[in-house]
């Protein structure tokens, strides 16, 4: 209110000083000239204060933050491709001492079973020769007493003839027989 | 209020001196307009300037508001003009701010809007056409006069077409111009209209005046949220149509 009353005394004093009643105040052409004085002054120093200072520092802030933004970006996938770089080449270790591994193991594995087939062939011949062996004594055993057992038939053949016929038969027809019995049977 | 005891709607579009000033014979006196002209500039200042003095990279809020400014004004001038139309970002940045902290400082009760003065807004729309003309004839010189002859038109209607192009640029400052003035008087005159009604009715209209005096009311806060959106509205339609015609100047020929 108390301004509103200034204001209106304003008015008044203004009025006044023109000496006549103010028309409608847009269309007044009194106070055109002091309006375009302040509006160039007072927009002059606006352009000045915003061109000069305020556009300049507020466009830096802004490209300042996008730059840091993209700065930051650009780190962001530079370390994302490391890391993958990384990743990749522990997957390549990995399956290379993976590989590594399963040649390691064949090699033993072979190794082993070559061993074992050696050990097992020695072994193998060793039996052998023992069959040999063995087989070669029951061999001799079988003929020797295969021998007496021929000597010991002619003999009793000489005797079983002898009783029979009471004439004693020679050695060689008796022993010709127990070969020809023996070859029977 | 004034005298009479009616309310005056005009009254509040008066100028008077704070500090009277008259050389060579001219008032050039401070008076409540050039204050209120002086409050956009240290508005605007604060916003601006001070806003963004602390150089953040996560902005407060005055920052805040100054890069939106910023980046408003800027993706209107590059969306209208391109990337080189930024040449006159500062000029159209200080005219968007001028006019929009004069149509929202208006709208303080008992301020002064600047903006509702005729002689203010002819002064920006021929600031406007001004340096269209200049830069436009010194940067493209008779090319420039290319804006008003319409390519691909029959040479009988080509008188026609360059006089009717013509007239609509000559119109260009005056439309400019009267839209701002017009809106913003019209609309503080309708403010005061409104609360008028509800002051006389009342305090001269009886029992039967309380009844009505709500609806009044009402519509006087209806149309103080229109008049926002219309100080803001007011000032981007500048801001375009002046980034409209400086393309014109940027780049002439249809």
């Amino acid at each position: 209110m108390a301004s509103a009353a200034l204001l209106a005394a304003g008015a008044a004093q203004a009025a006044a000083e023109h000496g006549a009643k103010a028309s409608f105040p847009p269309f007044d052409a009194r106070t055109f000239a002091g309006q375009l004085f302040w509006l160039a002054i007072s927009f002059g120093a606006l352009y000045w204060l915003m061109s000069k200072v305020a556009l300049p520092r507020v466009g830096a802030i802004l490209e300042e933050r996008a730059s840091t933004i993209s700065r930051d970006l650009d780190q962001a996938a530079e370390m994302q491709a490391k890391a993958e770089e990384t990743s990749q080449a522990y997957e390549k270790a990995l399956t290379e001492a993976r590989k590594n591994a399963q040649s390691i193991a064949q090699a033993s594995r072979d190794a082993g079973a070559k061993a074992s087939d050696e050990r097992r062939r020695s072994v193998e011949a060793e039996l052998t020769a023992k069959l040999d062996k063995a087989e070669a004594a029951i061999a001799s055993t079988k003929s020797k007493a295969m021998s007496n057992v021929r000597g010991l038939g002619s003999e009793v053949a000489v005797a079983i003839v002898t009783k029979l016929t009471g004439q004693a038969p020679s050695t060689a027809e008796a022993s010709d027989a127990v070969d020809q019995a023996l070859a029977q049977g | 209020m004034a005298a009479g005891g009616g309310i005056d709607p005009i009254h509040q579009f008066e100028i008077h001196p704070i500090v009277g000033l008259r050389p060579f014979g001219l008032d050039l006196s401070f008076t409540n307009s050039s204050l209120l002209m002086v409050l956009i500039v240290g508005v605007v200042s604060l916003v601006m300037i001070y806003g963004s003095s602390q150089r953040a990279v996560v902005p407060g809020r005055l920052q805040s508001l100054a890069e939106i400014a910023y980046e408003f004004v800027a993706s209107t001038v590059t969306g209208v003009m391109g990337k080189d139309g930024m040449r006159f970002f500062p000029f159209v940045f200080s005219l968007f701010m001028f006019v929009l902290t004069a149509n929202l400082l208006g709208m303080v009760p008992s301020s002064f809007t600047v903006t509702s003065h005729i002689i203010v807004t002819a002064a920006f729309a021929f600031l406007v056409i001004g340096v269209v003309l200049v830069y436009g004839i010194v940067k493209h010189g008779s090319h420039f006069f290319g804006l008003f002859v319409p390519s691909g038109v029959p040479g009988w209607l080509l008188p026609f077409m360059v006089l009717i192009e013509a007239v609509s640029f000559v119109s260009r400052p005056i439309s400019l111009s009267l839209r701002l003035f017009g809106n913003m008087l019209a609309g503080h005159i309708a403010l005061k209209v409104f609360g008028g009604f509800v002051v006389a009715l009342t305090t001269g209209a009886g029992v039967l005046g309380y009844v009505i005096a709500p609806l009044p009311l009402l519509l006087a806060i209806a149309l103080t949220a229109l008049e926002f959106l219309v100080a803001f509205l007011q000032a981007y339609v500048f801001a375009i149509l002046t980034c409209v015609y400086l393309n014109d100047a940027l780049h002439p020929g249809h």
